[in-house]
């Protein structure tokens, strides 16, 4: 390389330009914060939480409900069973411990869920896509941790890709409550944890409405725009007031998340 | 105390047809060779307990060895879905297939209640969820609301989950037959010990079972049958022995899509492969 021509040029270009998913990642990250236990799952989630510990958030404690508490993998995951979680982690539980001893109780800060549907107020199912459970048109994998999670966790982000298939007035099945009905709900089921605070997508941010509890969208990403928004929300979709445009990922936010998924291909790292 | 025999034989001994069996390990150490071999010895009518029925239950369930599943995450983990168990559910192929499911925390109750010899576990759990109205494989529900007794506070029952047989895979045993296994450990123990009869296949048979941190050990008195298999949990990875298999994950996502291909994948590598060289299934021609 001399230094001219498009090769030099080439890694600025690439960092001014990112895709949906890329700034999904980068908004969920910026939700976690430094020392906070975060219970994981994988996919969106986990890329984000490694995204959050790799730039700002370094001393966030990863869980995974394999029962690695403190994991740090420098690479993606690619289960919940991944050796490199229980090779980094400060300590290994059994699943029964994971989820009694340390979910339960409400040990854990932050639960970082995805989801195939969610609703109005913030339900998520997992389970089945079909009017009836019986006979499912879609059969998805099922509930996981994730109803705990969301019932006992400090608080609720959910990472998912929204479309008008994926958010709908009221999701088939209820495999993880969110806000149930409406206000009060939560508190009448006995669940100890707030509920879902964030709903981040590849669009923008929903927050519940703290009278309504129903999902409202507080922030898009640059270029999108509330009609973007609400031509792929299955509700009539409420706008905050004081809706925000999202930072667009930063160099070093970009660098490191393609730093972390060309490892976890088994790629080196691009220079 | 527990016999050192062959695959072939332990699961000929173990497993018999209807029988309810759990085969865990989650997301390590899973025992797919014996899963395999109950392929192979065509077991049919189980109930098939796992808390995540992945790529494991994917083939048992394709391959017709199932009529019931209790469970509560079936997915192929890091992939995708599993179709060999949603084309059961959907459309009942090879047969139709009863599901009791649950969460994970849940499951895990039910296999404590197992091990410790109680009718049924408490959690905080199912409130408000479309799981708490499932009826269980008996058509009553599945879980129940309890009151506790101490502070009137309402929470929620699991039955105890007693398997007629716990299937695991572990790193080491001894030539007594005691059994030795680290890293992510699951819900293995409470599974053999909520069991009634319990097989495990180990990468390799020791003089000396070295202390290992955070290693369990089930004593050879709760196992039955151990049953050297190296590699048994290809393509999951065994801590210290070997890696997952990502490209048999990727490639299961092609075979287990189609009917005739998995049938395929079923001729040649499952039924044509001698119970001697199980280690290792491939992923068929083209794959």
């Amino acid at each position: 390389m001399d230094g001219t021509g498009p090769a030099a040029t080439a890694p600025a270009a690439a960092l001014a330009s990112y895709t949906a998913d890329e700034m999904m990642t980068a908004c969920a990250a910026r939700a976690l914060t430094g020392g906070v236990a975060c219970f994981v799952g994988i996919g969106l989630p986990s890329a984000a939480a490694n995204l959050a510990r790799a730039t700002h958030a370094p001393n966030l404690v990863l869980i995974y409900e394999s029962g690695t508490i403190g994991a740090k993998p420098d690479r993606l995951p690619l289960s919940i069973g991944d050796g490199i979680l229980a090779e980094t982690a400060d300590a290994v539980v059994s699943v029964p411990e994971i989820f009694n001893y340390w979910l339960q109780p409400g040990r854990i800060g932050v639960g970082f869920l995805g989801a195939a549907q969610i609703d109005a107020f913030g339900n998520i199912n997992t389970t089945v896509i079909g009017e009836t459970y019986a006979q499912p048109k879609v059969r998805l994998p099922g509930a996981g941790g994730a109803p705990e999670i969301a019932a006992s966790c400090r608080e609720v982000i959910v990472v998912m890709r929204q479309t008008r298939r994926s958010f709908v007035q009221r999701v088939d099945f209820v495999t993880s409550v969110g806000y149930g009905d409406g206000p009060g709900q939560r508190e009448r089921l006995g669940l100890t944890g707030p509920g879902p605070r964030k709903v981040i997508t590849d669009l923008g941010v929903l927050e519940p409405d703290p009278a309504t509890c129903e999902l409202t969208l507080t922030g898009v990403y640059p270029g999108v725009t509330v009609a973007d928004v609400s031509a792929q929300t299955g509700w009539d979709l409420a706008v905050s007031g004081s809706l925000a445009v999202i930072e667009p990922p930063s160099p070093p936010e970009l660098t490191a998340l393609r730093g972390l998924q060309a490892i976890t291909q088994g790629l080196e790292g691009a220079t | 105390m527990a016999e050192i025999v062959s695959l072939a034989a332990a699961v000929a001994c173990a497993i018999h047809d209807g029988d309810a069996v759990a085969m865990e390990g989650f997301t390590h150490l899973i025992p797919f060779a014996a899963g395999r071999e109950v392929i192979r010895q065509r077991r049919r009518d189980l109930t098939l307990i796992r808390m995540t029925p992945d790529v494991l239950y994917d083939q048992l369930i394709g391959a017709g060895c199932a009529s019931k599943l209790i469970f509560s995450w079936g997915g192929n983990p890091g992939v995708g879905s599993l179709h060999r168990f949603r084309d059961a559910v959907e459309n009942a192929w090879p047969g139709p297939l009863q599901l009791e499911e649950h969460s994970h925390a849940g499951m895990a109750n039910r296999y404590v209640a197992g091990a410790s010899g109680v009718p049924f576990a408490v959690l905080r759990g199912y409130s408000g969820t479309g799981l708490e109205g499932l009826p269980g494989l008996d058509g009553n529900p599945a879980v129940r609301a309890i009151t506790c007794p101490f502070t009137g506070e309402r929470l929620t029952a699991v039955a105890a989950l007693r398997p007629d047989v716990a299937l695991i895979h572990a790193q080491r045993a001894d030539r007594a037959g005691n059994v030795q296994f680290w890293g992510i450990t699951g819900v293995q123990k409470e599974a053999v010990l909520g069991a009634q009869r319990s097989i495990v296949t180990v990468e390799e048979v020791v003089d000396v079972l070295r202390p290992q941190p955070g290693a369990i050990v089930l004593p050879s008195w709760v196992v039955d049958y151990v049953a050297e298999v190296p590699g048994g949990a290809h393509p999951s990875y065994a801590l210290g022995y070997s890696a997952r298999d990502n490209d048999f994950y990727l490639a299961w996502d092609e075979i287990s899509r189609d009917r005739e291909r998995f049938l395929r994948w079923l001729d040649t590598d499952v039924f044509a492969v001698s119970p001697g060289s199980l280690a290792g299934a491939g992923t068929g021609e083209g794959g």
